[in-house]
Parts: C-alpha cells; sequence; structure tokens
C-alpha cells in the first residue's frame, strides 16, 4: 500500500498487551482512512450504545493516507471515539507534527481499548512500542508533561498529551499535541484520561512510500502553487490568522455575542486579527508542511510567549463573554492548552454560566467561595473560570460538564447554545441560513467544520449564496459535509479547501497511493463516512429529533444590527436535506441509499 | 455623510474608517475610485451589512464594509 503505512497498533491497556495488525485493505479503499476509516473501525468494533468512559470505549488515533507525506498541510491526524459530551460519534482533528510522525514511525492508526489499571504513557519509536508508568505525570499541566517527555526520549519526539482536564473526565477535555495544538472538540481527552492513558511519544524513522515519487512532486508543486496565489490561503490566513473573520462575521451581523443574545458588537475590532496582528502577536506558526502558516504566537502582559487564538476562541471568551480584551482571551486559550481543554466549548460554557447568573438561576452565594465574578465582560473571569474547570472546583466543576448538562441542572436547558449537547461555535445561524442547517445534522453535534457553509454564504467560495435564502441549502450542505469528510480522511487540513477544489483532492490521493479515485468515487467515499457515522449516532440512541437547533435561535429574531429580524428556519430546510439524502422523512438512511453507498 | 470601514489588508496605507460627503449619485464605484481600491480586491461590499451593487446609488447615512478576499474559521 503505497500512503498508507498499512500497519495499526492495537494496545489493550486492561491486559498490557501491544499488537500490530495489517491495516484492513478493503475498509480503507471504501473509508480513504482518517476519520473515515477509524469511524469504520470504531463502528464494527464498540457497541453505539457504550458507556462513553466505561472500558468498552475505544479510542481511536489515526493518521490519513497523505499524512506525513510532501503534500500541503499534511500532518493531521484525528481522534475518533464516542463522545462523553454529546453520546455522537466523535472526531477531532488537530494539526501540528505528531500525526506525521506517527506516521513515520509505521503505523496509520492506533487502537486504544480497555483502561489502564493505573496512570500510563505509551511510547513508541518505530517497532519499539511499550506502555510505561506514568504516575510522574499524572497531574500535571500539558506543557510540563511534554517537556518532560521530550526530555527523555529527545526533541525530535512527538508528544501528544491529555491535561488534568482529561484526567478529571472534564467532559470538555481536549487530546493536545505539540503543546498547543488541539485535537479540541466533543470531549475525547477525557475519554482518554477515563483510560488512565495521560501521553503518547513518537519518534519516527520510516518514511512514507508512495505510487510515484516524480508524479507526487509535479502534482504537490503545481498545488502548493494554488495555495500560495489564492488571497484567502496565500495571503489573508498567513497575515492575519483566523481571526481575520472577527470583523466580517461581526459586519454581516452574526457575531453571537453574550451567549447568542446579541448578534452584533461595535467593539469587535478590539478583538479582531487586524488589532492582533498590530499588537501581541509575535510570529506564525504553521503546522508540518504547511504553507498556509495560520497559527499565531503571541506574548502576553507577564512576557509569557504562548500559542495564540484562534478566531473561535477569540469569539468564545471575546463577544460571547464581552470580553473585549486580547490579553484575557489569549490567557484563557493559554489555560485551556495547558489544562488540555476545548477552548469553543469552555469559553462557551463560561457564557451559559454568565447568563444563568444574569437572569438569577445561579446566585451570588453559590459563587461566593470561587472568588470569581459571572458577570458579562469581566476579564478576570474568564480566565479564572477556565482553570477552575480544569480543576473541577467549585462551580467549574459543575461547568466541566459542559453548558447543556449546566444549563439542565438549573433547570433552564434552553439556555445552553448547543446542539447535541455540544457547544456552537461563532456564526449566529439566524443569518446564515445554510450555516444554521450544518449545525443542526452534524454528526458530532454543534460544530462548524462539518460542512463550513460561511465560505459560500459570506465569502462566496466557491461562489456566492444569498445567506437569508433556504433556496438550494439542502444540496450545499450535502456536498460541503460530504468533501469535508474526504479532505479530513485523507488527512490534510480543511483550510486547504478556500483554494483547492475535489479535483485537487484526488489529483494528491491518486499521486500518493496510486489509486484511480474520480470525483465522483472519492465524494462518494465522503458520503458513505457521513451515512455510516450517521448510522452509529442512530444505534447510540441518538434520534433524529435531535436535528435541531438552540429554541432561542428558531424563535427569538436577532434583535439588533446588520442582520435584525431573522430566525433560523429549519424546518423549511431539514426535510429537504432529509431527501437529498437519500434519508426517509423521519431522518433514517433508506435501504436503497445504504446500498447505493455499499454500507 | 457616508461611513466607510476598511479591513484586512486593504487597511495597509489607509484609515480604517473614511467618511464621505454624500452627493446624490455616490456610489461604491466612486468610493473604491477616490480610495484607490482596486475592484479586483474586493470580495464583499456591504451597505449596512447587506451585500450590495458597486454601481447603485447610496443614501445618506450609509455605513459601508469593504473586505478583501477571506476565509478563516
Ligand atoms: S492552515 Fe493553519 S491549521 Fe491548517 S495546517 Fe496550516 S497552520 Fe495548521
Amino acid at each position: 500500500m503505497y500512503g498508507y503505512a498499512g500497519k495499526i497498533l492495537r494496545i489493550n491497556l486492561t491486559n498490557q498487551t501491544i499488537k500490530v495488525e495489517d491495516l484492513n485493505a478493503e475498509w480503507a479503499k471504501k473509508y480513504i482512512g482518517g476519520r473515515g476509516l477509524a469511524s469504520k473501525y470504531l463502528y464494527e468494533e464498540i457497541n453505539p450504545k457504550v458507556e462513553p468512559f466505561s472500558p468498552e470505549n475505544k479510542l481511536i488515533i489515526t493518521t490519513g493516507p497523505l499524512t506525513g507525506t510532501s503534500v500541503p498541510t499534511g500532518g493531521r491526524y484525528m481522534v475518533v471515539t464516542k463522545s462523553p459530551l454529546t453520546g455522537a460519534i466523535a472526531c477531532s482533528n488537530s494539526g501540528g507534527f505528531f500525526g506525521a510522525e506517527l506516521k513515520a514511525a509505521g503505523y496509520d492508526m492506533i487502537i486504544l481499548e480497555g483502561k489502564a489499571p493505573k496512570p500510563v504513557y505509551i511510547a513508541i519509536e518505530d517497532d519499539k512500542v511499550e506502555i510505561k508508568d506514568a504516575t510522574h505525570l499524572w497531574g500535571k499541566l500539558v506543557y510540563e508533561t511534554t517537556d518532560l517527555l521530550k526530555q527523555e526520549y529527545g526533541d525530535k519526539a512527538k508528544v501528544l498529551a491529555i491535561g488534568p482536564a482529561g484526567e478529571k473526565l472534564v467532559r470538555i477535555a481536549a487530546v493536545m499535541n505539540d503543546y498547543d495544538r488541539a485535537a479540541g472538540r466533543s470531549g475525547v481527552g477525557a475519554v482518554m484520561g477515563s483510560k488512565n492513558v495521560k501521553a503518547i511519544v513518537a519518534k519516527g524513522s520510516k518514511g512514507v512510500s508512495v505510487a510515484d515519487e516524480q508524479k507526487v512532486k509535479d502534482v504537490v508543486a503545481s498545488k502548493i502553487k494554488i495555495i500560495r496565489e489564492n488571497p484567502v490561503t496565500g495571503e489573508g490566513l498567513p497575515a492575519y490568522g483566523t481571526a481575520i473573520l472577527v470583523n466580517i462575521i461581526n459586519e454581516h451581523g452574526i457575531f453571537p455575542v453574550a451567549n447568542f443574545q446579541k448578534a452584533y458588537t461595535p467593539e469587535a475590532d478590539k478583538i479582531s486579527g487586524e488589532t492582533m496582528a498590530k499588537t501581541i502577536l509575535t510570529k506564525k506558526h504553521a503546522c508540518f508542511r504547511c504553507p498556509i502558516a495560520c497559527g499565531r504566537v503571541v506574548r502576553l502582559k507577564d512576557g509569557k510567549e504562548v500559542g495564540g487564538p484562534e478566531y473561535e476562541t477569540v469569539w468564545s471568551y471575546g463577544a460571547n463573554c464581552e470580553v473585549y480584551d486580547l490579553n484575557a482571551i489569549s490567557e484563557a486559550n493559554y489555560w485551556c492548552n495547558q489544562y488540555g481543554l476545548d477552548t469553543i466549548s469552555t469559553g462557551a460554557t463560561i457564557a451559559a454560566a454568565m447568563e444563568l447568573y444574569q437572569k438569577g438561576y445561579i446566585k451570588d452565594d453559590e459563587i461566593a467561595k470561587d472568588g470569581l465574578s459571572l458577570k458579562f465582560g469581566d476579564p478576570e473571569a474568564i480566565v479564572g473560570w477556565t482553570i477552575k474547570i480544569g480543576k473541577r472546583e467549585g462551580l467549574g466543576d459543575k461547568m466541566a460538564e459542559g453548558s447543556y448538562r449546566l444549563c439542565e441542572a438549573y433547570g433552564a436547558p434552553d439556555l445552553s447554545m448547543s446542539v447535541k449537547k455540544q457547544e456552537l461555535p461563532a456564526y449566529d445561524p439566524r443569518g446564515v441560513q445554510g450555516h444554521g442547517l450544518v449545525y443542526a445534522t452534524a454528526n458530532r453535534g454543534g460544530c462548524h467544520v462539518r460542512g463550513y457553509l460561511i465560505s459560500a454564504e459570506i465569502s462566496g467560495i466557491p461562489q456566492k449564496l444569498d445567506r437569508f435564502s433556504t433556496e438550494g441549502k439542502a444540496e450545499w450542505a450535502k456536498i460541503f459535509q460530504d468533501l469535508t469528510a474526504v479532505i479530513d480522511s485523507l488527512g490534510m487540513c480543511l483550510f486547504t479547501s478556500f483554494a483547492l477544489g475535489l479535483k485537487d483532492y484526488v489529483d494528491l490521493m491518486n499521486a500518493v497511493c496510486g489509486t484511480d479515485y474520480t470525483e465522483e468515487t472519492l465524494l462518494a467515499a465522503g458520503e458513505r463516512i457521513y451515512n455510516l457515522e450517521r448510522l452509529f449516532n442512530l444505534k447510540a440512541g441518538i434520534d433524529p429529533s435531535q436535528d435541531t437547533l438552540p429554541k432561542r435561535l428558531l424563535e427569538e429574531p436577532i434583535p439588533e444590527g446588520p442582520s435584525k429580524g431573522v430566525v433560523h428556519k429549519l424546518s423549511d430546510l431539514l426535510p429537504k436535506y432529509y431527501e437529498v439524502r437519500g434519508w426517509d422523512e423521519k431522518g433514517y438512511p433508506k435501504e436503497e441509499t445504504l446500498k447505493r453507498l455499499e454500507i | 455623510m457616508i461611513k466607510v470601514k476598511l479591513f484586512a489588508t486593504l487597511r495597509e496605507g489607509r484609515e480604517n474608517e473614511i467618511d464621505f460627503e454624500f452627493f446624490p449619485g455616490i456610489n461604491g464605484r466612486f468610493i473604491l475610485e477616490k480610495l484607490a481600491i482596486p475592484e479586483k480586491q474586493v470580495a464583499i461590499f456591504l451597505v449596512n451589512g447587506r451585500d450590495y451593487s458597486l454601481d447603485e446609488p447610496l443614501s445618506d447615512g450609509d455605513v459601508i464594509a469593504i473586505f478583501p478576499p477571506v476565509g478563516g474559521g
């Protein structure tokens, strides 16, 4: 097999056994790799009804066939498991360097099974794989854990780790790698914690063999050229990072403020990518083989130089908590990375707590001991509560369950701005109808990277769609969702899709792997993956009534700003979407659809 | 008066916000010309938060936001 390492590392933590297996080539053909192939393994190997924190759940860390190759942004890996936040299938994606190193060590995938009797870490140096005692690392923050392991294994070793949040089963805990890159969403870090696995160290010396070296060279060069010449990937993202979006989204009046109570703020520019570039930015960061370099490095007020916040984080802690202070946001971001927390869900959960406080559900005496306020706009609060969530301390213990369970505990679940219990990201769907449909139907719950329709509805890529219209959006949602499943499964960064199209991904896949995918068959693989995830969720007991949005977004019009007066028209969109997907009117994939997709 | 807000790379060498005196018939194309912004650098042209044509006349009090091609996430 070209592109693929062809091997899986299966580690049973209960019995402390390590097995190397051949990758299932037949499945790889149908499900590509990465997100798709790991979903297939999970689907076949666990009962979707399993309790996410039980030893019967599995945690799969997977690369794609293009991970570790010379393909631009080919450094991605994914964490696939059953989510403790949503109960749905989780697939969290991260860049950095760990994924490429794992591949270089000779593995496409690690499957973690069972539960270690005491804290362990896993050390992988090519064929030498060991389960090691991690008592000395347990309780440590992510940076220190990473430093200690690098001291032991050398600087070339790449480290994936959880922080204290994952250890304490915080349902919004992330898996971190290379210090501050995160497989952030759906609480995958807590599943790793439930297995008593603190970290994985990878060091590899094997290359990835490709089908036709000259062809790969030529195809890669031509795609890099497209990426470099594209104004988004060649100019906007490198210059300003993802926070370039702050002003754009705000000027369209879809920038959620105060837990989605408003959708516009006159203060947005204080926390924009433009302002970041002029103030706290010290340098840019690129993941493995990435010509885009959207990552930011910033200097905090206390002098620390750390990974800077992404757009989503600038929003979740910024406008969503009404804190227009880049230093406080960057500090909250830093503590998320240290404790191993998802910045979207953590910021959004704090915002939900702030609204619970504002509405009188949480009273002053309840938080008196915590010594922190829950007032919108308090910069100390966003930093302080982040740490308390990471430690499960005081009210932070309740917040560690995520915004849905928090709001439900106070009898106000409607104040959680989530879908399938996962916090929504930084775009108010009322002013972007297609994007809202993707929120409602995303297989991992509230999420923007399962079909980023903002690209078409706001940026006009690949073509401009009327953001307020429902016309054609069901079809667009399907194409975006299926194409995203392809890109994730290849092991490339989704941001390449601002410049590249389906044909480019086909070229790259075929050049590296020597396969004969066409645009049609590769996109069909994406559709297959999407449907398989759906089946997992249905079997897990997530019925289609959960394909919905928070009540506020369906019933309360946006109160002010450029998108004033609109609600999300989900009920106009959903029946059409089910039809386009080949699902019955209740939202279950039809027999004939599964047959067509060979599932 | 018409308020024009510039973003991202369009700010390079220009103010972030510029006010224009209103006159009947003033439109986006006139403003781009005055600001020396080539049309191909403009991906999003918003008037009061809504997409708008460069040729259509503006109204007194309009707020304009101009963006180069951008994406993120
Ligand atoms: S575009 Fe950004 S997130 Fe994607 S691989 Fe490059 S640096 Fe990493």
